[in-house]
């Protein structure tokens, strides 16, 4: 009988009541007495020398406060970046300034030229239209391979080019590499794209600054995944706002997948006003602002190239990427293509050379910056992509030819830098084959070839460097920031237990899943358990939500207060009993003095901590209150096999998905529900890269894809009933819980199943073609079969 | 948005009256009108809501069987109402947008507004129905004149588009991914003295009847009499989402899917 409560229980989600029944908390739900409007007037080029702005008639116009240039921002700081990536060559980055209202010039659709403070939003938008620009434009750069061209123009003039590094991983290794692959029997090459991708979360961003000139204390109300990094990069490197000065709240946030994380110009232009005017000061971002103002994902441009000895088995990868940073280097975008993608090079299977070259290049375009997993879908999708073309190249199946170079023995130590603790990629491979019912795949192929249709099956593997991550190895790595998580257990007198956690919930469940960890150390039932979360004020320092690390690090930070309390609390139980603390035992939700009948409740317990009458005052505090900070000791490596199958309509190039399963392996699982819940997420927003999503920009920088008329969001209807499983179990062999973290695999191991699943259909219906770019449009798999019979 | 006045009237002869005011913009669901206002690209002083005249609201047959529909009717009554009357056109309107576009945008403001890619255009030149406003009636084949332009004379309401009942009729749409508009639709009508094809979505001109197949189809009403066929490229859409060529092909493939439908 599965479990009721506890750990591995499928307790419904407490935080659904309020989501479901429209009485959530959202930023934008905050609306503060006195509170101004602002709204952001916007380039409408992507890139212009900007000469001059003339503000004067529009700060006449009614209910105008004040108009905020970037001449107002003189003395204030650009926007941070928090990753410093150093080249091949040993030289730091490119970090070009990020100043939160345009200076000199603008250099993206959407760049902010100037901020309208007035009493309604409408009012503002008026006085928008009376502000007088004079911008030069300027050749726009867009494509990656020709802005570090010569002769291109520059997006940043003052660091002369637009190449912000040129990474190589691990640069003495390349010599290997080389020979390895120049002596090689074969060798599979592959040039593909990673498509831009908008992140689209259902609530828009939202900013509220707030400023309390007697206490000279400000507030952010912003929707992050992150606010104490957001208290810490805006007090610090922006506004010099001290962080006992400076408070951050993040209340509900609908949906984050990355674009979330990183600090915006809007929030500190916010805080900044709401000092500046001595009001409240409030942004709402419009959908359309949103396409070009959030942060967008993935866009890099990759040839990859696998040798296999004669017997199959892999011998070397050597990668060449392109990966567009946009206009400006956003909080985290560095990494990205480089530590989270160029650590994943290695998948499941034992290649003993590797080398991953990385271009990051500036365009006149939005940032990029992490995506729902941010770098390793990327290189998940290179490498299964390749694979299946070698199998094709060889005529070999390519289940066995990826089975034959699965990594077996752990800990591995991978060519680029990570070591695998644990995992059975053989397990979850053969999870899948039979989720997927790949017996009956014949069967169903001549029942769509019998209308006309034709018919594939894709498979891939995929492996994740989650649970972000040991600080030292990331600072090493050029990380401005650790990665470590924290933790409060506060029990207050009467037995309630109110747990403050680093780790922001925007959809993950935790309000559920980590009263369930408390409740089965505790013996106490989910009820009596609160998270709080998403304010600086209420919790100790932490890092937020991101890299699927909330429940391995964060929960594993409130295990080891949570041990804290509990060895406390066997204390007072054993005082109380006049017994020894090492015979106390919980049974039944009672503490027992072990092979006696004497126990006490938890309320006893908590009462006797808060009113200690009968208390050991000599040896313990009052109170029952911990906290914790955990810092892993490695990352943690999800794993699984993943199965698509398509149907696709020669006649038109629809393709449509029909059968998908997922076979995870996340080390031990508290809530089965919502990690298969998260799995739907992460594959729904898989296949809508593979099949739907791309932003496009065209060769002057507009954003053609700026609304939903033109970006394609997956819906229900694009999508099946998915087979999820994630039995197979091997537990995270270094943090407490044995957990390694299910948000982002989804998104991760689906886009490579659905192509390859593609390319399988029209393969066997004679359409002989090593590859297609996602997202497989109707039109782009139409115009693929007339090349291939041409 | 900016400001604007909003008329509500009650009667036909009252909207035509508003209509007369300076920069008068007539409203019907505001499946369109509403985002362009929202995103400044219209700035209309006075709306003319014309949803709540009871006398443009409604389905009803004329004396001539014709199908006749209340110019303010709603698509999703027509999917609801005409459903027993002439049912390619129902199920054309139960396949616009979602039910909150179904339930708030109306056949008259889609024939005025003649979007290149709306549904509702091709239905009407495929029906070669009638476009009644307050003072004429317009032939469908004189009524689309071109992207987003119709034969309508400014402050003109269209009161009711009747629909000649075919015996044979479908309509096949095949969905721009993310609007979810007609990349390419197509209806095709049979009725007594020929056949009738008009295109949705394909061509830069907007809906148009496809006479090859007509002529085709008019002499053998069978897909394999216009196997292979397809319209000139030409003329056709090429965008984000297909190539004038794609379109054109397409354009063969949903004709002789709607023939196979009907």
């Amino acid at each position: 009988m599965p479990k009721d409560h506890g750990i591995g229980a499928s307790i419904k989600r407490r935080e659904d009541v309020r989501f479901l029944t429209g009485t959530g908390n959202y930023t934008d739900d905050i609306n503060i007495r006195g509170q101004a409007h602002v709204y952001f007037l916007r380039s409408d080029v992507a890139h212009g020398r900007l000469n001059k702005v003339d503000t004067t008639a529009a700060s006449a116009m009614p209910g105008v406060i004040r108009i905020f240039t970037g001449a107002d921002f003189a003395g204030v700081g650009g926007l941070p970046c928090g990753w410093q990536v150093t080249d091949r060559f040993g030289v730091a980055m490119k970090e070009p300034g990020h100043p939160v209202l345009a200076q000199g010039k603008v250099r993206h659709v959407g760049d902010p030229i100037a901020a309208i403070v007035a009493e309604t939003l409408e009012q503002a938008r008026d006085a928008a239209e009376a502000i007088g620009l004079d911008i030069e434009e300027l050749p726009a750069v867009v494509d990656m391979k020709a802005a570090i061209k010569d002769g291109s123009a520059l997006v940043h003039d003052e660091i002369g080019s637009n190449l912000c590094y040129d990474w190589g991983f691990v640069e003495d290794n390349k010599a290997a590499v080389d020979a390895a692959i120049k002596g090689a029997a074969h060798v599979t090459t592959l040039e593909l794209v990673n498509n831009r991708l908008i992140a689209n979360p259902m609530e828009p961003r939202v900013a509220v600054g707030d400023y309390h000139r007697a206490t000279d204390e400000s507030t952010l109300y912003t929707t992050s995944q992150n606010p104490h990094v957001i208290r810490l990069l805006m007090g610090a490197f922006v506004l010099g706002i001290p962080e006992h000065k400076l408070r951050v709240v993040s209340p509900d946030v609908g949906g984050g997948f990355g674009t979330k994380i990183f600090h915006y110009a809007e929030e500190a232009f916010c805080t900044f006003a709401a000092r500046k005017l001595n009001r409240p000061v409030k942004w709402t971002s419009s959908r359309s602002e949103a396409f070009m103002s959030d942060a967008h994902g993935r866009d890099h441009v990759t040839k990859i190239e696998l040798a296999l000895d004669a017997d199959h088995n892999f011998v070397a990868i050597r990668t060449e990427t392109y990966a567009n940073m946009g206009a400006y280097l956003s909080t985290f975008a560095p990494s990205v293509p480089t530590w989270l993608h160029g650590t994943l090079m290695a998948g499941n299977y034992k290649t003993p050379h590797i080398y991953v070259n990385v271009k990051a290049v500036f365009t006149n375009t939005v940032p990029v910056d992490a995506y729902r997993g941010a770098g390793r879908p990327e290189a998940t999708y290179q490498l299964e992509r390749v694979i299946d073309k070698a199998a094709r190249e060889l005529g070999v199946d390519p289940i066995a030819l990826r089975r034959q170079n699965f990594v077996r023995e752990f800990p591995y130590q991978t060519p680029v830098a990570v070591v695998y603790d644990t995992g059975n990629y053989d397990a979850t491979m053969d999870k899948l084959i039979e989720m997927a019912d790949m017996a009956g795949f014949p069967a169903r192929r001549a029942a769509s070839e019998a209308k006309g249709r034709l018919r594939g099956l894709g498979v891939n593997c995929y492996i994740e460097a989650c649970g972000i991550a040991p600080s030292n190895l990331v600072g090493q790595l050029g990380a401005r920031a650790g990665l470590y998580e924290s933790a409060t257990v506060r029990v207050n007198a009467t037995g309630g237990i109110v747990v403050m956690t680093g780790s922001h919930s925007h959809g993950q469940g935790h309000e559920t899943a980590f009263p369930q960890v408390i409740a089965e150390m505790l013996g106490v039932d989910e009820s009596l358990v609160e998270i709080v979360h998403g304010d600086t004020a209420r919790g100790p320092m932490g890092m937020g939500t991101y890299g699927s690390r909330s429940l391995a690090v964060g929960g594993s930070a409130m295990v080891r207060a949570a041990e804290k309390v509990l060895n406390k609390a066997k204390k007072i139980a054993a005082h109380l009993m006049e017994a020894s603390d090492q015979d106390i035992e919980i049974k039944d939700g009672r503490f027992h003095v072990a092979g006696t009948d004497k126990s006490v409740a938890w309320g006893d317990i908590t009462l006797a901590a808060y009113v200690p009458h009968n208390y050991p005052l000599e040896d313990l505090e009052p109170g029952l209150e911990e906290t914790a900070f955990y810092d892993p000791s490695n990352f943690t490596y999800p794993a699984g096999a993943y199965a698509c199958e398509v149907e696709l309509d020669p006649d038109t190039g629809r393709v449509t998905i029909e059968r998908f399963a997922a076979a995870d392996d996340f080390g031990n699982i508290i809530n089965p529900m919502i990690v298969s819940g998260q799995v739907h997420g992460g594959i729904a927003q898989g296949i809508g890269q593979a099949l739907l999503e791309g932003a496009v920009y065209d060769d002057n920088g507009q954003l053609l894809t700026g609304s939903y008329m033109d970006y394609a969001m997956p819906r229900a209807t694009d999508v099946p009933f998915y087979s999820v499983d994630h039995s197979c179990v091997t537990p995270c062999t270094h943090n407490p819980l044995g957990v390694k973290g299910c948000g982002e695999a989804g998104a991760i191991g689906s886009p490579p199943a659905v192509i390859n699943a593609v390319l399988d259909a029209m393969n066997s219906g004679g359409i002989k073609i090593d590859h297609i770019d996602m997202p497989v449009s109707p039109a782009r798999v139409w115009a693929a079969i007339q090349t291939a019979k041409a | 948005m900016y400001a604007f006045d909003l008329v509500r009237p009650a009667t036909l002869a009252d909207a035509v009256a508003a209509m007369a005011h300076d920069e008068a913009q007539a409203l019907g669901g505001g499946q369109t009108l509403i985002p362009s206002l929202k995103a400044r690209l219209a700035s209309p002083a006075t709306l003319v809501s014309l949803t709540g005249i009871a006398e443009m609201v409604g389905v009803c047959r004329g004396d001539d069987g014709a199908v006749c529909i209340g110019g303010a009717t709603t698509h999703a009554q027509v999917a609801r109402d005409v459903a027993a009357h002439y049912p390619a056109l129902a199920k054309l309107a139960l396949g616009i947008g979602d039910p909150a576009v179904r339930n708030r945008g109306t056949i008259g403001g889609s024939v005025a507004n003649n979007d290149p890619a709306a549904c509702y255009p091709s239905a009407v030149l495929a029906s070669g129905a009638t476009i009644v406003t307050n003072t004429r009636h317009i032939a469908a084949d004189d009524y689309f004149q071109g992207m987003f332009t119709t034969a309508l004379e400014p402050g003109e309401i269209i009161t009711e588009v009747r629909f000649p009942v075919p015996m044979q009729a479908a309509y096949i749409k095949f969905e721009q991914p993310a609007s979810r508009f007609a990349l390419t639709g197509v209806f095709v009508a049979r009725y007594a003295d020929g056949v009738r094809v008009a295109v949705t979505g394909a061509a830069e001109q907007g809906v148009f009847r496809w006479s090859d197949a007509e002529a085709a189809l008019s002499a053998q009403f069978a897909a394999s009499a216009i196997a292979g066929m397809a319209p000139d490229a030409d003329g056709m859409i090429t965008d984000l989402h297909g190539t004038a060529a794609y379109r054109a092909h397409l354009v063969g493939v949903l004709t002789r899917r709607a023939v196979e439908a009907a």
